[in-house]
């Protein structure tokens, strides 16, 4: 109990700390909306709505979250915009509830297969994926399936000795199909628990790259059928509206699973997590606030959406 | 369930007006609401698209508007005019020293944001120009990342100037303009590490560079699937670094390249490139006419000719012109066209530019595109005689048998072929010629999309 008290204030702290800046500028709009307006009327939800837009939170999430906050309002004769404060955290939470997160793959023999356009962090976030796994005593084996971009696998070999796990690789343009056989044969014969593969970035509307991580998704059904499978789907935390339209793409050719979130350490509004969690339905897993491995979070909707609102000290 | 693109949005906007004959001062106003959604939802700062919506409320209202014979078009010509306006009205050039003397170009932006391969791809393109480029490897905290940039730039012929990661950027940017100057480079790209605008070491080690080298031109590196973040990168950098110009990156993903206008209208600085793909090629001039166009769903038809020219040899295609019509039309043309094809960066490249393709359509299109069957088809008609391309009449069961041989294929695959060429052929004689692509929709696929291409 203590224990994870501890985790979670570490995780709140981290976060808050992470999204300092996104706080800043949503949370003091909201404050500032709060505070200026004397009474709730169009121009006070049009500001709200302004905020959350700017927070990349999307057009269809902000208008569920501004239609259920004036349901809200009407529905408790509200005239204060202050009292709005906690009404607007609970429409936010409602619209980002996908059920609890569960991390089963992380107590089962698992393949975690992780895909994302190019550019969004995803090696850097398997080298954090694996450096926490390998602390919490798990055996892991690193598939280096990047073969198209120059340098990939040397990038994931660093990370792999960082974190002290074996990899998998090939040469530079083979075929990454025969490389998550080589692993998945490796990581059956070393009876390792868990089995990242990190993937080339490929822009989700380019058909024939799109069709080539299907081949691998099959490859790992077919030769590893009794492994857990997870597969994460990378989005920059910077990305607009277009991070929806990866997800999507990436989820017709994958079963994705879950969500990593990168890049939250700068300005970048969290919003799109919102986005994602009310059209996707898919949850955000873990998230990147920062350089070092423990900078990769287990995601939580509530003290993420909490962290959002927090002004004051917290401790 | 494809993504909807903000071309997609306008084009069923202005299908309704175009419908209606005449606007109401109520549908400019529903119109310009449907508008704003859809920049929003493209990525367009909040902040761009309400200075936007507001000029274009004023010229909108106006009587032009309303009495206007084409409502429609008018408000199209607005709201483009408007967005070109805010995107610099005209293309601009990347400027370079003259003779020997070193341009400093830094490169600079987020993780991820695509420096090192536009770095690569940007070196080439001065090379084809004619100019001395050298690429120094100032990224010394990425793992692997001067690896990257060294098989990156192999590929494409440049050198690559390094010092490890134990030197510390500003004085590796000193020593490669030492280098470049005493070998006879006269572009140096420094390639730094990627960085969020408010990491202040981080910051403070761009602004040393500049302190201890002569930078000409620093230059942003943008993910075109910014979102409004867009604009807070782009003003941290103009205030604590200086932009002097923006290359937009993956611009030929799905999105609508809203951080284009945020950026543009933001710091005001010109957009210099756009990346639209992995080649070195990919990296092309950004025009703020023809994207603003291209985001109104128009199409970018301009830029198809234009890059159709580049590379079609003028006399060659008249040539061809004059056989379609007379329907003499042979498998060497086709292999002719084939190749100008692919230098224009294949099929789907060239369907992207035209008018209403969006997301959707695209998709079911590319369905029907099998890029790698374009080097069977090519191997078929290269184990043909000069005489039988000419004269595809010749083609008898012992002569079709030998050239499956010769290409390696089965036999049905040339058959297949040479129907489809005959219905092809077919179709020309009833097109009767003429360049694709002057007329809005103009543009059929020639070979009947299916097997050829």
């Amino acid at each position: 109990m203590e224990e994870e008290k501890k985790e979670k204030k570490g995780f709140f702290r981290r976060l808050k700390d992470g999204l300092s800046k996104t706080r800043s500028s949503i949370i003091s709009g909201f404050d500032n909306v709060f505070t200026a307006y004397s009474e709730i009327d169009d121009d006070f939800y049009e500001e709200i709505e302004e905020i959350l837009i700017i927070g990349d939170v999307g057009i269809k999430a902000t208008t569920n979250i501004i239609d259920d906050l004036k349901e809200k309002v009407n529905d408790q004769r509200i005239r204060d915009p202050q009292k709005c404060r906690e009404l607007l955290m609970e429409s936010i939470k409602n619209e980002m509830s996908v059920g609890e997160a569960d991390y089963e793959f992380e107590n089962r023999k698992s393949v975690v297969l992780v895909v994302g356009v190019n550019g969004v962090g995803k090696t850097t976030s398997i080298g954090k994926l694996a450096g926490i796994l390998k602390d919490q005593g798990k055996s892991v084996i690193l598939a280096a399936a990047d073969t198209f971009r120059a340098a990939a696998g040397e990038q994931l070999t660093e990370w792999a000795n960082r974190a002290g796990v074996p990899i998998i690789s090939g040469q530079e343009g083979s075929d990454p199909g025969s490389i998550v056989y080589d692993a998945i044969a490796s990581a059956k014969s070393k009876d390792a628990d868990v089995l990242i593969i990190d993937t080339a970035g490929r822009l989700h509307n380019k058909k024939n790259l799109m069709n080539e991580l299907g081949k691998i998704n099959r490859i790992i059904d077919r030769e590893y059928p009794e492994a857990f499978r997870e597969t994460l789907v990378v989005l920059d935390g910077t990305t607009g509206q277009n991070a929806l339209s990866q997800a999507r793409e990436f989820q017709a050719v994958t079963p994705v699973s879950g969500i990593i979130l990168t890049k939250l350490d700068g300005t970048a509004k969290g919003g799109i997590a919102a986005a994602i969690h009310s059209e996707l339905g898919i949850p955000v897993k873990y998230i990147g606030v920062g350089e070092t491995i423990e900078d990769l979070q287990k995601f939580d909707a509530d003290a993420f959406v909490k962290a959002l609102f927090d002004t004051g000290e917290e401790s | 369930m494809a993504f909807e693109s903000l071309s997609d949005k306008f084009q069923n906007i202005f299908k309704n007006m175009r419908r209606k004959g005449k606007l109401t001062e109520d549908d400019v106003k529903a119109a310009l609401k449907e508008v704003k959604m859809a920049l929003l939802e493209a990525d367009v700062s909040f902040k761009v698209v309400k200075t936007l919506m507001k000029s274009i409320q004023e010229k909108a209202t106006g009587q032009d508007v309303l009495n206007g014979l084409n409502p429609g078009q008018m408000v199209i010509k607005i709201v483009n005019d408007e967005m070109t306006a805010l995107m610099g009205s005209e293309a601009a050039e990347l400027k370079l020293k003259g003779g020997s003397d070193v341009t400093v170009l830094m490169m600079m932006g987020l993780q991820g944001a695509g420096k090192t391969t536009t770095c690569a791809k940007l070196a080439a393109k001065l090379k084809s120009r004619g100019r001395r480029p050298l690429i120094a490897a100032c990224d010394i905290y990425r793992p692997a990342a001067i690896k990257q940039l060294q098989v990156s730039a192999q590929k494409v012929n440049i050198p690559v100037f390094e010092m490890g990661t134990d030197v510390k950027p500003p004085q590796i940017a000193e020593e490669a303009v030492r280098y470049a100057r005493e070998n006879g480079y006269n572009v140096l790209l420094l390639d730094t590490a990627g960085r969020l605008q408010i990491d202040e070491e981080m910051m403070e080690e761009l602004q040393e560079i500049r302190r201890k080298v002569e930078v000409d031109q620093t230059i942003l590196v943008v993910d075109a699937m910014t979102g409004q973040e867009a604009v807070n990168v782009a003003t941290a950098f103009e205030e604590k670094i200086g932009i002097d110009g923006v290359i937009l990156t993956k611009l030929d993903g799905d999105t609508r390249g809203g951080a284009a206008l945020s950026v543009r209208a933001v710091c005001g600085k010109p957009i210099l490139f756009v990346g639209m793909g992995e080649k070195p090629e990919d990296l092309e001039q950004f025009y703020p006419d023809r994207m603003s166009s291209r985001i109104l769903g128009m199409g970018d038809v301009l830029s198809l000719i234009e890059k159709a020219q580049e590379s079609f040899d003028e006399n060659r295609a008249k040539e061809m012109e004059k056989k379609l019509r007379k329907a003499s039309f042979g498998f060497d043309d086709y292999l002719d066209s084939m190749s100008q094809m692919k230098k224009m960066g294949g099929m789907s490249s060239i369907l992207k530019m035209l008018p209403g393709m969006g997301g959707s359509q695209m998709a079911q299109i590319e369905d029907q595109i099998d890029e790698s069957q374009m080097a069977r088809t090519e191997a078929i008609i290269l184990s043909m005689t000069p005489k039988e391309r000419s004269n595809p009449d010749l083609l008898n069961q012992s002569r079709k048998i030998r050239i499956a041989k010769g290409a390696g294929v089965d036999i049905s695959e040339v058959n297949k072929l040479v129907k489809q060429f005959d219905q092809a052929r077919k179709l020309m004689k009833q097109f009767g010629g003429g360049m694709p692509g002057k007329r809005k929709g103009g543009f059929k696929l020639p070979f009947g999309g299916g097997g050829l291409f």
